[in-house]
């Protein structure tokens, strides 16, 4: 596997920001998640749940709910206003003041025709879902107090409204309150708090399913306005409530971390009235469960701790396949770190700031496996804050740690660094066709900056000490319309790789400004990709964990590549169930890539056999304990180290050192609040 | 030697009511349960034991109730026989022979004439497997009826009968066996299994303990060993079954079961507490905390209205609601006696470790708990693997009049903890109180400890050995009312022998010598000067038990090595008498007789001789009494002696042997006059609790029972009974005051029919007339009062001569009721007369 000096870094203090609502979407099987901060993800649930595309968040923003109309993406917030976004480019697409006040909660019909949302002054408005915007229709009867929480019925004609103290159910024709069910206040001295129904759902069979902040799942006849079934599942709030689609299972989510399931079943095998049975309890969070999906296999929950919990229900799936593993995303699947290779700087990305940092030094020499006396130590050269509210999408450093860009949806920057990085300036001239990018990249020269910008399209621009100066615009080909979101220059400088969100995966020939070519279209999104820096081949690894090697000089896939095709990966490597984030190559030795998620890094030696299904696939550790003749025979291509954990970079220095970023996930747990005090037996 | 056929090893008393779950019968007034080789019957008010079904030859092993006639009951055995029994008069109705050993019986409403038992499979017996098996039971009119129709319904089930169940009037069943839950529907005939994993990342442990099957719903409730119950629904799909899991109990789950109306889920477990959970809301439980054991068995009575808990101490506990209305306590014998079995010379109780912390005194021939006597002092924490103070020795003087006990606590890390307890007998509380503790009385264990069994001197003496390489004696005296509480207790004298550890101490009958064994030596030392004034030895191995000979052997002085030798020595001579090589384990001298027991473990069964050491030849030897080693065993003195004059019986004469097998079941030997003796006794007539206890109440009982002593007696005497006098009482008993007529017009036409019937016996007989006049008289002089006066004995001879000719001889005590029965009655007569 070879020898490394390691740059173990913990100093990148990135905190991920809470989960606050979530929406799936049954027809394009993709969920929208939104953070405290404002910001949005969209997860391919059929690709792996891969984080396909992030939407920066903007300060003023605070998303409260979330709704799919179609393949469109409606959010509501605190600040009164519903937002469309443009998944396209990544960016809100425009924005309606509802005039009601802060925005607590949006439905849409199952036409999607009709779009409600639910205001602080007790009305619900109602907005027509026109196709380029949304236009206002109306106000359903005004109430005294806010409404929290709403759900259409199925059919369209009534609607479910969630508020302090009570819930009322609405026509959605006539715009009349039919109904008031009065919600029970909690026992003991929260009597005289008033309660919150935090989520409400709305059943074909006009059954209403109430959350709320006195720990209770309440089940009502909507037809009648009466109460069925009470379930006290917790002391404290019930946050989140989410309905399959079938409507035979529910689940809710409280203060404590939990997610109840509840499921329609019936009493006895032979008869046919069913009731609401709380089944399984699921406790992957250690804070409070914001919000909930349930989708068909599977229910997802995300809170305060700010990880995505995918809990398949085993009842739905496989047994023991990959299908049936759990599936937490803490990290975003991009990588937030960039490595300076020459002059051993780092860019650490924040929502907020960028910052420098300088590796530190050692000169001594030490066993495997333990740790160098440190001559200088680590030092941050530049904390640099953002202009403007929006946040920061991406930034890059140019290798040589001359020039660092970054851009925000609004805005591009460029600055210039001096001094071995110590001061900096704004490169101020830039040329008009630089417009905000989803994805920057500095050629290994650092004479050029390549931007992607809107309709699959990437700018190149040469980097010259007094102005900067567009060369042109890259482009594949008419009808491409999906971000750019992976970028890869080759250290000759004679191409461009970009892959986009379609999962297309194009090489530009530097020199020309043209397409090179094209490679085949795999199903499964790209999640890192790197050239070669001498056999110009194109290492691309796809979020279902499969690595192509691809020629660009021949124009095919390589001899090794298709070897491994056939034999296909071995099972535990596909099981992983983080994506590679980053591929880099041993410069020392041409045969070995060097590829990283979050839990391991991997030199995959192309010169060995490839492990076949029977083998070890961790097998770093048996190998050290074998004599030296027999480990030829045992080892194969894959060497995993698993010594660091939750990694976020792993790059190879010019001075052959390796430098690995970790984020422990204690570190971002001691940092949340405290959660709700909980009396544990025995304590 | 001689098999003696008379002989026999019985379980009498002690034995187990918490092996298996308790039923209760559809009434709520009678509980069955499985005890020993028999089927007790207690009443659900009153506590007693109404009957006892025997009739089984091996350890009974289920009781259920037919689902088809509630007063009859089902029990099956080890001994491969399932016994229909009518539980109300004791009756057994039929016994049907399997052929295979039953370890549980199920039955429900929806299989008529099929039962369901758990035998072991037949193929392979080496292994533990188990299998639910149908039988048919055949209609016959015969007593005993074979039963050869079997059929395989589940194979690989627990033995544990808590893990199968009935599900909503037995349309399915369910099976938990480790780690696996099953499922099989009758009416498809089609069986689901469900697994889990073993252990789980967080620390469950998910192995099945307990299953109890809803009502009315189709929801299993498993009991896990990690406190974790899951209640299963929607089984009748391979893949979309479901669970939810509920979570109290912090130790396994051992029992659990549903309310018949299926509102309530009762549950418990070590933590002693039982738990009700609502069905339809199980955030809400009841809990009843403090029940004093873990509880092993659950059982509702049919109405729901009683429900009752088996305990690990040997205890049901009946509960109505939740509280706790009767407790069932049976002989505490627990996974070890420490103290050894002792009897207290005072109550003739049976004496041992009890509950945690406790002593209790259990009369034998009640076979009842008489009281626990809290040794320790201390909170029992009901945890596993806590350790807490124990009761490891007791002893008593002869005349009960103190009491020696000594508590030990031994933790991992710290010193031994040791006291010694001496409490003294209350005469007013007639009970034992504490007088003195000696905090650390050694700096070891203490291995032995005696009382000298002197009596008549006023202080007594205590010897208590300890591994500390030290023997003491302790004086006790008894503060006479006048002095104030100076100390009670002193060491006299501390002794030790060449450093080495004392294991065994002995007192001779009479007080005048006391034999300490150190290891290999036994020193013989005078306790009134504590002079050393012998050693005796017998290398190379250590003595296991001593024992002085009694009465006319008390010169000898018997011992047993651990080479498996038995020693005997003149200690008038000093010399070793006899010895004969046998690995005995248990030496014990009879303390009424010069008779020793000596329980001899050979070939994995434990043989039993009785001889004394004067004689050659043993008194009594008995082949494979038991399996497996005794070391507790206890003579106690019999209340009445036993006239038996057979040579091989008659050293069961003065006492009775108790001992203890290694599964913990109390044994005792009896000769088959005794069986007989006890046979006839056990058809005594019952109180029928169902007639409320007023004076009304036992004046009618009084009479009935007159009635048929008066029909005994009555050909002999010629007297014929008061048909009419008796109907009319009980009618104007039976009939509501209101609408009776005047009483002045009853009161007539009473004597009248009264007057003839005496007048009748008066013509037939003059002497029982004359009698009855004499009592007449006497009543009026003592009013009331039943005990016999100074006439008595001579009236009850009269008596006994009179019937003699014609009648089997009365005993003397029937022969007295009958005569209070006479005169209670007439007095009654003559009331009304004079009114």
């Amino acid at each position: 596997m070879g020898e490394f000096k390691v740059h173990r870094i913990r100093f990148f203090d990135y905190m991920p920001s809470a989960i606050r609502a979530m929406a799936f979407s049954t027809r394009t099987e993709r969920l929208a998640l939104a953070r405290a901060d404002g910001a949005l993800e969209i997860f391919n649930f059929s690709d792996n749940y891969f984080q396909e595309k992030v939407l920066p968040g903007h300060d003023g923003r605070a998303v409260e709910a979330l709704c799919w109309v179609g393949p469109r993406l409606f959010s509501a917030g605190l600040n009164g206003e519903i937002t469309e976004y443009d998944l396209e480019n990544l960016r809100p697409r425009y924005t309606v003041d509802a005039y009601g006040g802060p925005i607590w909660t949006i439905g849409v019909n199952s036409q999607g025709t009709l779009l409600a949302v639910g205001c602080e002054d007790g009305t619900v408005k109602m907005f027509e879902v026109l196709k380029e915007r949304i236009q206002f229709q109306r106000n359903l009867d005004r109430q005294r107090g806010r409404i929290i929480s709403l759900s259409w019925h199925p059919s369209g004609t009534l609607i479910a409204a969630g508020m302090m103290d009570m819930i009322r159910i609405f026509d959605a024709e006539t715009g009349r309150a039919t109904h008031r069910l009065v919600v029970d206040r909690g026992a003991g001295a929260s009597k005289s708090k008033e309660v919150v129904v935090w989520s409400i759902a709305f059943l074909s069979d006009y059954t209403i399913i109430s959350s709320d902040s006195a720990g209770k799942v309440q089940i009502w006849d909507g037809l009648n306005g009466t109460l069925i079934r009470t379930h006290l599942i917790t002391k404290w709030d019930v946050l989140a409530l989410s309905v399959s689609q079938d409507e035979s299972s529910l689940v809710a989510g409280t203060s404590e971390g939990t997610v109840v399931q509840f499921q329609f079943l019936s009493s006895t095998v032979d008869r046919l009235d069913k009731d609401w049975v709380r089944t399984r309890t699921f406790k992957n969070h250690s804070h409070d469960v914001r919000a909930l999906a349930h989708t068909e296999t599977a229910v997802v929950s995300g809170g305060m701790d700010t990880q995505l919990v995918v809990r398949p229900l085993l009842d739905k799936v496989e047994k023991n396949t990959r299908e049936s593993a759990i599936r937490k995303v803490s990290f975003p699947h991009r990588s937030l770190v960039c490595c300076a290779k020459k002059a051993g700087v780092l860019l650490f990305q924040f929502p907020d700031h960028l910052e420098l940092w300088r590796l530190g030094e050692s000169d001594g020499y030490g066993k495997p496996g333990g740790s160098l006396p440190v001559k200088r130590g680590p030092e941050k050269l530049i904390q640099l804050k953002r202009k403007g509210e929006d946040h920061i999408c991406c930034s890059a450093l140019s290798p040589c740690g001359g020039w660092l860009a970054y851009s925000t949806v609004t805005s591009f920057r460029l600055y210039r660094l001096l001094n071995g990085s110590i001061s900096i300036c704004k490169v101020s001239k830039l040329p008009k066709d630089l417009r905000p990018a989803h994805q920057l990249c500095f050629s290994t020269d650092s004479s050029k900056l390549f931007a992607s910008s809107s309709n699959s399209s990437v700018v190149v621009v040469a980097l010259n000490e007094p102005e900067c100066k567009y060369l042109g615009t890259l482009k594949a080909k008419y009808g491409c319309r999906q971000p750019v979101h992976l970028l890869s220059a080759s250290e000759n400088g004679k191409w461009l790789a970009t892959a986009n969100t379609d999962c297309e995966v194009h090489v530009y020939n530097l020199d020309k400004l043209k397409l090179h070519c094209t490679v085949p279209v795999y199903g499964s999104c790209p999640t890192a990709m790197a050239i070669h820096p001498t056999t110009s081949n194109l290492v691309v690894v796809h979020a279902d964990q499969q690595i192509f090697e691809y020629s660009l000089v021949k124009k095919e896939y390589t001899e090794w590549s298709r070897r491994l095709q056939k034999q296909g990966l071995h099972s535990l490597w596909l099981e992983r169930d983080t994506p590679i984030t980053h591929v880099t190559f041993n410069p020392k030795n041409p045969a070995h890539i060097i590829v990283q998620d979050l839990f391991m890094f991997c030199i995959i030696d192309k010169s060995l056999p490839l492990p076949e299904a029977k083998n070890v696939l961790y097998n770093q550790m048996t190998l050290r304990s074998l004599p030296e003749p027999d480990r030829v025979l045992h080892s194969h291509g894959f060497k995993i180290c698993k010594d660091f954990q939750h990694l976020l970079c792993v790059s190879l220095l010019e001075d052959h050192s390796l430098v690995v970023v970790e984020r422990p996930l204690l570190d971002i747990v001691s940092q949340l609040p405290a959660p709700v005090r909980q009396k544990k037996f025995a304590t | 030697m001689v098999e003696h056929g008379d002989i026999r090893v019985v379980r009498r008393g002690g034995s187990k009511i918490n092996f298996r779950q308790p039923v209760i019968t559809n009434d709520s007034r009678l509980l069955l349960c499985a005890s020993g080789h028999s089927v007790k019957v207690f009443s659900t008010s009153t506590e007693e034991c109404v009957h006892e079904l025997r009739g089984h030859t091996d350890l009974v092993t289920g009781v259920v109730v037919k689902p088809s006639n509630h007063l009859q009951a089902y029990s099956c055995s080890l001994d491969g026989t399932i016994r229909l029994w009518d539980f109300t008069d004791g009756i057994l109705i039929k016994t049907y022979d399997i052929g295979y050993s039953i370890y549980s019986i199920h039955t429900s409403a929806f299989h008529k004439g099929v039962v369901f038992t758990v035998t072991s499979t037949i193929s392979d017996k080496k292994s533990e497997s188990f299998q639910l098996v149908a039988v048919h039971l055949p209609q016959s009119g015969d007593q005993l009826v074979k039963a050869p129709e079997l059929s395989a319904v589940i194979s690989d089930v627990s033995s544990n009968p808590g893990a199968i169940v009935f599900g909503r009037g037995g349309e399915y069943i369910a099976s938990a066996n480790g780690l696996h839950l099953e499922v099989f529907f009758f009416k498809k005939q089609k069986t689901y299994r469900f697994f889990l994993k073993k252990d789980t990342k967080t620390g469950g442990k998910n192995t099945f303990m307990c299953v109890a099957a809803h009502p009315k719903d189709d929801c299993i409730a498993t009991g896990h060993e990690d406190g974790k119950i899951r209640l299963w629904r929607n089984f009748n799909h391979q893949k979309e079954y479901t669970y939810s899991t509920l979570h109290w109990h912090s130790n396994a789950v051992s029992s659990m079961c549903f309310t018949p109306e299926g509102t309530n889920l009762l549950s418990g477990g070590v933590e002693s507490v039982l738990v009700q959970w609502r069905y339809n809301d199980v955030s809400q439980r009841d809990f009843l905390p403090r029940l004093g054991a873990a509880i092993t068995h659950i059982a509702v009575s049919p109405d729901g209205a009683l429900s009752c808990t088996s305990h690990s101490d040997n205890k049901i506990t009946i509960i109505q609601g939740i509280k706790v209305s009767a407790v069932l306590q049976g002989l505490v014998t627990g996974e070890s006696v420490e103290t050894d079995l002792m009897v207290d010379p005072r109550s003739k109780a049976l004496v041992l470790n009890g509950k945690p912390g406790h002593l209790q005194f259990y009369s034998l021939k009640r076979d009842k708990l008489l009281y626990n006597l809290d040794i320790v002092q201390q909170e029992y924490i009901h945890e596993l693997g806590l350790q807490q103070f124990k009761v490891v020795k007791v002893a008593f003087d002869a005349s009960g009049n103190w009491m020696a006990t000594v508590e030990e606590r031994k933790q991992k890390d710290a010193e031994q903890e040791l006291n010694l307890k001496l409490w003294a007998f209350d005469e007013q509380t007639q009970s034992f109180v504490l007088n003195t503790t000696v905090a650390d009385p050694h700096e070891s264990r203490i291995t032995a400890m005696c009382f000298c069994q002197a009596a008549a001197s006023q202080t007594t003496m205590l010897i208590s050995a300890s591994e500390d390489g030290h023997f003491k004696a302790w004086q006790l005296r008894r503060l006479a009312p006048g002095e104030d509480d100076g100390p009670s207790c002193l060491c006299d004298f501390v002794g030790a022998y060449r450093g080495l550890v004392p294991h065994c101490c002995c007192f001779s009958a009479d007080g005048s010598l006391l034999a300490v064994s150190f290891q290999e030596v036994v020193t013989v030392w005078s306790p009134a000067s504590w002079e050393l004034l012998a050693t005796l030895s017998q290398p190379p191995k250590a003595i296991r038990n001593l024992c002085f000979g009694r009465l006319s052997c008390s010169k000898y002085l018997l011992g047993t090595t651990d080479d498996h030798l038995l020693c005997c020595w003149n200690l008038l001579t000093c010399s070793l008498e006899w010895s004969t090589s046998m690995d005995i384990s248990l030496l014990l001298g009879d303390p009424l007789t010069e008779n020793i027991a000596a329980f001899c473990c050979h070939a994995g069964s434990t043989d039993l001789f009785v001889f004394k050491p004067s004689e050659p030849r043993p008194v009594f030897s008995l082949k494979a009494v038991c399996s497996g080693k005794v070391t507790h065993a206890v003579f106690a003195p019999r209340e009445e002696m036993l006239e038996s004059c057979e040579e091989s019986s008659q050293w069961l004469n003065h006492s009775q042997l108790y001992f203890l097998t290694q599964c913990m079941d109390l044994m005792t030997f009896t000769t088959k006059a005794e069986e007989e003796k006890l046979m006839a006794s056990s058809k005594q007539l019952l109180i029928d609790d169902s007639v409320a206890m007023t004076p009304f109440y036992l004046l009618l009982g009084k009479h009935r029972k007159g009635e048929s002593g008066a029909a005994a007696s009555g050909e002999s005497a010629g007297r014929p009974p008061l048909p009419q006098g008796s109907g009319a009482v009980k009618e104007l008993l039976r009939t509501p005051a209101h609408v009776l007529p005047s009483t002045s017009f009853l009161c007539s036409m009473f004597v009248k029919s009264l007057l003839v019937s005496v007048g009748d016996a008066r013509s037939v007989e003059s002497k029982p007339a004359e009698e009855e006049m004499e009592s007449e008289k006497e009543e009026e002089d003592s009013e009331g009062d039943m005990e016999s006066s100074a006439s008595r004995p001579e009236r009850g001879s009269l008596a006994r001569r009179s019937a003699e000719p014609a009648a089997p001889p009365l005993t003397k005590a029937q022969l007295r009721e009958l005569r209070r029965v006479k005169k209670l009655d007439h007095s009654w007569l003559t009331g009304l007369l004079r009114s």
